[in-house]
């Protein structure tokens, strides 16, 4: 029974339990957080149960209501989703665990609706995840893109600024992915994702069609922040709050590529994607503008977050890039790369939260020393720094490498060259800051002696915040350790036929 | 001239389109920016309901003379399509709920920096 309705409860739990959390936080406010992580872990409970159900017998559709297909809703969850949705709420469950003590510090008195438009923003990312109607995507879409408007604008001086010119570029965005359906509608009459994948083929020579493409990828392209249409991104990442930025930062954007992936490759045909429109070319030079401008911008920065920002800027040019390459290899690595960067700017943005918690800033002179007073933390850090550069036998290796023979192998130097520029960036963008935190320079001055004591005294995190972040850097050696295994039970089944 | 008066809904939800548009990039205050905004979903309200309108006396789909049992056939080509109509009552519910975040936001900037303009906000935080 509860097998049968998995599907629609690890949606229906994050809902319910959003419209709830008000509710329960006006009786006691404490019991907030415990809440969200009950629901959450019922939902990725949910979300792990139908994995499994899609990894032994195939794709799970799940129809609401019993409507069938063309007439209701239905939820389709095929190899690709089923990995979306793990990492979603994997992803949710902890930042959750983790929030506890960073919102306590920097928003003592607003914890309980913090936690509401938390739950909310889930549930547009799961739902835009499952569900198997573009108009349903649509919703959920501004769900998620609402939620997270509301939540960076709790943040520091100069938030309220960022969200709303994230939520003028976001609507617009939106706006053009809707546009996009209603000229799909216009000629098939359909929003069923399944059913209009079948009715489009005998369309592919119209012009509507052409213009409901291009709406569609402008639309996804600002949601993703590729390249010229990134500038929402570095000011809203960095002055929402850190649980905020942990949530939004690793999620939203990749996501948006999910999204495109589908649009690609499941709504049109991958032959229409790749052999009737320039787009895999077009995609593949905005990916590699994207990874050196990411790149060098992130060199540029003197805020620890800021310099995050510009990071996930390159690493969704990786991703983009891997379409563009358009090869079976190269598709892969970049799959296996949405899985990747989930989990390593998860590990990045929690390392973030720590520092502003303990040391009360993200600029990099807050770093100072920092490998004697919080050693567990930089450990931890280490792990995805290494990561995030591409050092064997962590996750980002793999998925590099994928990349990078795929785009060897279709001829493609020019991305070869770019993922190799934006990894030795990358090397030096985290040396650098290993360098600032394993010396003792004494950014206030190296006669300062009294306070030397005072700097080598261990000072960790909280285990509150430690454990979701180990967590998370035990993912990254585990999922670079059985990446051979992840690609064959999954990601292969989510790579397009073409 | 013909072929901008047959479809003259669609120039219309064009030109709001790109007004709204133009509001939202060119203009600095911020209330101006979420009325742009705010344009800009509505040309598209325009454009769904203009793509489900029928010619040659298409009517709304009420079936007066439908048995209960279907054994009446409808033609379809009499009745207008309802569903682009129920989609945008969700986009409307989606752009007031949009609508609302904007403005709360501006509310938030305008009790703390006392100004709407988006320059002097800009100058204050720096």
């Amino acid at each position: 029974m509860i097998v049968e309705q998995a599907p629609v409860l690890i949606v229906v739990i994050c809902l319910m339990s959003a419209v709830a959390t008000p509710l329960i936080g006006w009786v006691k406010r404490e019991l907030c957080y415990p809440w969200v992580i009950l629901a959450l872990l019922a939902s990725t409970c949910c979300s792990v149960l139908v994995m499994n159900t899609v990894i032994h017998e195939g794709s799970i559709h799940y129809y609401l209501g019993s409507w069938l297909p063309p007439w209701g809703i239905e939820y389709v969850i095929d190899h690709l989703n089923a990995m979306m949705l793990v990492l979603i709420t994997g992803t949710a469950l902890l930042v959750a665990i983790y929030s506890k003590k960073s919102l306590e510090a920097e928003l003592p008195d607003r914890t309980v609706y913090f936690y509401t438009l938390y739950l909310l923003q889930v549930t547009g990312f799961l739902g835009i995840v499952i569900t198997g109607d573009v108009f349903n995507l649509y919703v959920f879409l501004e769900i998620a893109s609402l939620a997270g408007y509301a939540l960076i604008a709790t943040g520091e001086e100069g938030a309220p600024l960022a969200a709303f010119r994230y939520l003028i570029l976001g609507t617009v965005g939106a706006c053009f992915y809707l546009l996009g359906v209603g000229y799909l509608y216009m000629v098939t009459g359909s929003l069923n994702l399944a059913e209009l994948a079948e009715i489009l083929p005998r369309l592919y020579g119209s012009k509507v069609i052409l213009v409901a493409f291009a709406f569609f990828m402008v639309g996804l392209a600002l949601k993703m922040a590729l390249f010229p249409l990134h500038l929402w991104l570095p000011d809203a990442y960095t002055k929402a709050p850190s649980v905020a930025s942990a949530l939004i930062a690793p999620l939203m954007t990749k996501v948006a590529v999910y999204i495109m992936l589908r649009v690609m490759f499941t709504l049109f045909k991958p032959y229409f994607s790749i052999d009737l429109l320039p787009v895999t070319k077009i995609l593949l030079y905005a990916g590699v503008i994207a990874i050196c401008v990411g790149a060098i911008m992130a060199l540029a920065q003197r805020n620890f977050k800021r310099m995050l920002c510009y990071i996930v800027i390159a690493e969704v040019g990786y991703m983009v890039g891997g379409v563009g390459v358009a090869n079976t290899v190269a598709i892969r690595g970049a799959i296996l790369h949405v899985m990747n960067d989930v989990v390593m700017t998860l590990g990045l943005f929690a390392v973030a939260g720590i520092i502003a918690y303990k040391m009360k800033s993200n600029e990099l002179t807050a770093f100072d020393a920092i490998f004697k007073k919080m050693p567990f933390t930089m450990a931890a850090f280490l792990v995805v720094a290494l990561s995030v550069i591409g050092v064997p036998p962590t996750c980002g290796f793999f998925s590099k490498w994928y990349l990078i023979q795929g785009s060897i192998m279709a001829g493609n130097w020019i991305f070869v060259g770019a993922l190799l520029f934006s990894s030795l960036v990358n090397v030096i963008l985290f040396f650098r800051i290993i360098e600032i935190g394993y010396y003792d320079f004494g950014a206030s001055g190296a006669g300062d002696a009294h306070s030397h004591d005072e700097r080598s005294v261990v000072s960790e995190a909280p285990l509150s915040m430690l454990i979701p972040t180990y967590v998370v850097a035990a993912a990254i050696i585990l999922i670079g350790l059985y990446n051979q295994s992840i690609i064959t039970t999954i990601i292969d089944f989510a790579v397009p036929k073409l | 001239m013909d072929f901008i008066i047959a479809k003259y809904n669609y120039w219309i939800y064009i030109t709001l389109m790109m007004i709204g548009f133009y509001a939202m990039i060119a203009k600095t205050n911020l209330i101006k920016k979420i009325i742009g905004m705010n344009i800009f979903q509505t040309a598209i309200i325009l454009f769904f309901v203009s793509i489900s309108y029928k010619r040659g006396g298409a009517t709304l789909p009420i079936l007066t003379d439908a048995d209960a049992h279907g054994g009446h056939v409808i033609d379809v080509a009499q009745y207008l399509n309802p569903l682009p109509h129920v989609l945008m009552l969700t986009a409307i519910v989606v752009s007031i709920a949009t609508l609302g975040v904007a403005l709360a936001i501006a509310i938030m900037m305008y009790r703390k920096y006392h100004t709407l303009e988006e320059d002097e906000i800009l100058k204050a935080i720096k």
